[in-house]
């Protein structure tokens, strides 16, 4: 009997566990095409695998360990590009390098789940705009992989701010703006060099006013096109979902009874890959009423929605998303620049967790993806001052252990178990205060990052030979 | 924590002088003054009729019945340098939109001030951070001249001080020249030929004559910048646009400039503190967003600082309804090399000496009584504001934000909805 995969989970990630290579040159062997599947799940593939470093232990920092706990005069040891061992006195390993981290503290990596860098890269000439399919507003068929630069040096710039993984999305013109990809905050001449191998692919979609206002009152006439309102909306996600399934039992059929293989659509691929549950759908929409909408929707439908994106309203409804296991991706404070961000408030973030549901702390920026750890303390601070009062060690899953959650690669990274990828920031001091650096940055147990030392700071293409080259930024 | 002086003494006095007569006095364990005094362990200010009485140690003399206020620290009012805030609601309606005319025929003389809103929600927002004064400008619509800027306090009242006809906004670099046809050449084209329209106003324009660029009213609003009695405010980012508008300056000395944005100002700060051109930087700028930008640093601001360079610090990342995150700037400038003292003087006094607002921005005696207390460090992300005077007055602590925020703390199911939850 044929199986068939709507996408490559798995792929590359076995590989991971291989010891340090030499990243993007001799990446991993792929899951090859097997005549037994009707296509390749996974064409364009991972080619990252952590660079090579001596083990790391470090030693006398406050550490969190991104999972609630707070170890004080902490050890962590990184080896192997794992997390090999936590605790409070842990032996030195051959060949290991120490680092004294008195008075800094240790995190996991931040992982911002909403970011568009590459596809919307600096400089932001016309030229570069590659993040938003706008021809049409099911767009299904795009991957945002295919837009990105990799040498926007925005990237570098979130690595300074101790961001070791990110999900780089299309944007939010479109009801289905295209596939995702997580990348690992790794310099690459290719993108396959920065994807992070083994993550499920996801769906960007959008609600509410950006659809509507691109399609419908697009095109310099009136009326545009659709959809013209959130009605327009509501029906035009529907009609891709009835679509999508109808896609589905054709390619199951086929793949149970053989016979005339059917014809494939690269736009029904991947809404077929999330009705199979395969990838995680990461839906832009602000307001609580739509939302709850949409939940309702995905019951429709047979999937669910992994996370809400912007959600400035999930503080009205956070009981609804507790219940229904999405997770909200937040800003600590914008608000106000349209309608639907106008009931924002700078206590979104405590009060969603505080309801019990999945709070993460998202940029959407090239600037706030530099200090998500100051963003998750203002948010943390605004909420002690009414009475949600959540520990810093607790505070830090917003921004590590949730998006991890909301990618699918929280078994791997996310947090400082032993085992995970040894994706760790040395922070100055307490990251909570505006005041605090990061001093270091791991990813796989490498030192990609080191504020003290210029050869250890990655300079992208576009600023070589310009102006600033090189300079602490 | 607030508590009375022998309160029947108080409520006497406000009987007797109305309600801007009461006397408060605000306890900090830093009170960061903005002047020669610095920051004063357990200080204390006294306010009375709207003006900084004393500023002094723990032992200053506290007048009977004054108000009490006690908090972790207190500093002068914060002056946001560049701002929309009060002339938009919402960026996206443009019903509620007064920074930008697209289709005016004017320019110059579009007076931000016209389109100041006490209501808009995020004045409110803007006190609650901690700012107590913000200047405003148009943007830019139709050509380089965006218009006249104001100076507006942010009590939210229909009484509002407002300082119209502060400044002339401008803009050159790459949006400038957009805005004048294409290029910088027809930017300054366009700029030259407007200053000496408005240096002939009103002669060439009776019987009928016309300007190159501006038309009559134009060239009357442009005419006091034109004439070095306004502060002309330049947006500018890369080094050779700075350079640019410094050889305007030094061929016109009797103009008086400031410059928005300047990202590489780093890169000729030397010459920006020789012709003592200050400067508002948006801190947070480090990307080269454009190929005017391409230096842009988050250093940029103690470096200038460093080369004597006046300093002010604002956030251009949603400057209507985020102009609060100046202090969250600020502190990223302290933690990129910026003497915190002065961080602190980018976020009052220097705003203050850019726009000539004299008493303003520091806690002296005689000054005017813009004062906040705050629960910490005010260049904390987890800082706060507890209290907000403005010209000596408590100001609300509410916003629609807050309300929002009450009325949904708790989720618990009751027998109504939430509608009905009036916080």
């Amino acid at each position: 009997m044929k199986r068939r995969n709507w996408v490559a989970l798995a792929a590359g990630a076995i590989f991971l566990a291989a010891c340090g290579g030499s990243g993007e040159g001799d990446g991993p062997a792929i899951k090859p095409f097997t005549p037994n599947e009707p296509f390749d799940p996974d064409p364009y593939p991972s080619t990252y695998s952590a660079y090579p470093n001596a083990p790391v232990l470090i030693t006398n920092a406050t550490i969190l360990d991104g999972e609630g706990a707070r170890i004080e005069d902490g050890s962590l040891l990184l080896q192997d590009g794992k997390v090999a061992a936590i605790g409070a006195d842990l032996e030195v390993p051959e060949g290991a390098t120490v680092i004294d981290a008195e008075g800094r503290w240790v995190t996991p990596g931040i992982i911002d789940n909403h970011s568009h860098l590459g596809a919307y890269p600096s400089p932001s000439v016309s030229a570069h705009q590659d993040g938003n399919e706008v021809s049409g507003p099911v767009t299904a068929e795009v991957w945002v992989e295919h837009g990105i630069w990799p040498q926007d040096p925005g990237f570098d710039r979130a690595l300074a701010g101790g961001v070791t993984s990110l999900q780089v999305l299309p944007g939010s013109a479109n009801l289905f703006g295209g596939r995702g990809i997580t990348l690992k905050n790794v310099a690459s001449r290719t993108v396959q060099g920065m994807k992070f191998p083994g993550a499920p692919y996801t769906l960007k979609m959008a609600c509410g006013e950006n659809p509507k206002r691109v399609y419908g009152y697009g095109n310099g006439g009136f009326p545009g096109g659709a959809p013209y309102s959130r009605m327009g909306n509501m029906a035009g996600y529907r009609a891709a979902w009835i679509k999508a399934a109808e896609y589905k039992r054709k390619w199951d059929k086929y793949s149970a009874e053989g016979g005339e293989m059917p014809s494939r659509d690269l736009e029904l691929d991947t809404l077929a890959g999330v009705l199979a549950g395969e990838i995680l759908v990461h839906m832009h929409c602000y307001r609580a009423d739509e939302m709850a909408q949409i939940m309702d929707m995905s019951k429709e439908f047979g999937y669910k929605v992994t996370a809400f994106h912007h959600a400035v309203e999930s503080y009205k409804i956070a009981d609804k998303l507790a219940d229904y296991g999405a997770c909200s991706s937040m800003w600590a404070d914008w608000w106000g620049f349209k309608m639907e961000a106008y009931d924002g408030i700078p206590e979104n973030i405590p009060m969603v967790h505080n309801a019990g549901a999945c709070a993460i702390v998202h940029s959407d920026s090239d600037i706030g993806i530099q200090r998500l750890n100051q963003e998750a303390a203002k948010a943390w601070a605004d909420g002690k001052r009414v009475g949600i009062d959540v520990p810093i060690e607790e505070a830090w899953e917003w921004l590590s252990l949730n998006p991890a959650k909301s990618l699918g690669i929280d078994s791997r990274t996310g947090s400082l178990k032993p085992g995970k990828m040894a994706d760790v920031v040395i922070w100055s001091g307490n990251p909570f205060s505006v005041y605090t650096k990061a001093d270091q940055v791991f990813i796989d147990g490498a030192l990609m990052y080191d504020r003290s030392d210029n050869s250890v700071r990655p300079v992208r293409d576009f600023e070589l030979g310009q102006p600033g080259e090189g300079d602490m930024k | 924590m607030i508590r009375k002086l022998m309160a029947s003494a108080a409520i006497a006095a406000v009987a007797a002088f109305g309600a801007s007569a009461q006397t408060y006095v605000l306890e900090g364990k830093k009170v960061w003054t903005g002047t020669d005094a610095g920051t004063i362990d357990n200080g204390v200010v006294v306010i009375r009729n709207g003006t900084i009485m004393a500023v002094g140690p723990s032992a200053t003399t506290k007048p009977e019945g004054a108000e009490v206020i006690s908090a972790e620290w207190v500093t002068p009012g914060l002056i946001s340098a560049f701002s929309r805030t009060g002339i938009i609601e919402v960026d996206a309606e443009d019903s509620t939109n007064d920074a930008v005319a697209a289709l005016s025929g004017f320019s110059a003389s579009l007076d931000a001030s016209d389109g100041f809103n006490p209501d808009d929600t995020a004045v409110d927002v803007s006190r609650l951070g901690g700012v107590t004064r913000v200047a405003v400008a148009p943007q830019p619509s139709t050509n380089l001249f965006a218009g006249q800027g104001f100076i507006a306090d942010t009590t939210g009242s229909q009484e509002t001080d407002i300082k119209p006809d502060a400044f002339t906004f401008i803009t050159l670099g790459e949006g400038g020249a957009g805005l004048a046809g294409g290029s910088r050449p027809a930017a300054w084209a366009q700029l030259r030929a407007a200053l000496d329209d408005a240096r002939a106003y009103p002669t060439r324009y009776i019987a009928g004559g016309e300007g190159d660029v501006l038309s009559r009213r134009d060239a009357e609003a442009l005419a006091p910048a034109a004439r070095g009695r306004q502060l002309i405010l330049i947006d500018a980012r890369s080094a050779t646009d700075l350079n640019a508008v410094m050889d305007l300056a030094e061929s016109n000395r009797n103009l008086k400039f400031a410059i928005l944005g300047a990202d590489e100002g780093w890169r000729v700060a030397d010459r920006l503190a020789k012709l003592k051109i200050p400067v508002i930087v948006y801190g947070f700028a480090n990307l080269p967003v454009s190929f005017a930008q391409l230096a842009a640093t988050q250093e940029n601001a103690a470096r200038l600082d460093e080369a004597g360079v006046q300093v002010a610090i604002v956030n251009l990342d949603d400057s209507t309804h985020m102009a609060r995150l100046m202090t969250q700037i600020a502190g990223n400038a302290v933690a990129n090399g910026m003497d915190w003292n002065d961080a602190m003087k980018a976020l009052t006094v220097t705003p203050a000496s850019i726009y000539g607002l004299s008493g303003y921005g520091i806690l002296a005696p005689g000054a005017h009584a813009d004062v906040v207390a705050w629960d910490g460090d005010p260049l904390e992300v987890t800082t706060n504001a507890d209290a907000v005077f403005i010209d000596g007055e408590p100001q609300d602590m509410t916003s629609r934000q807050t309300e929002l925020r009450d009325r949904y703390l708790s989720l618990e199911q009751t027998d109504r909805p939430y509608a009905y939850v009036k916080p």
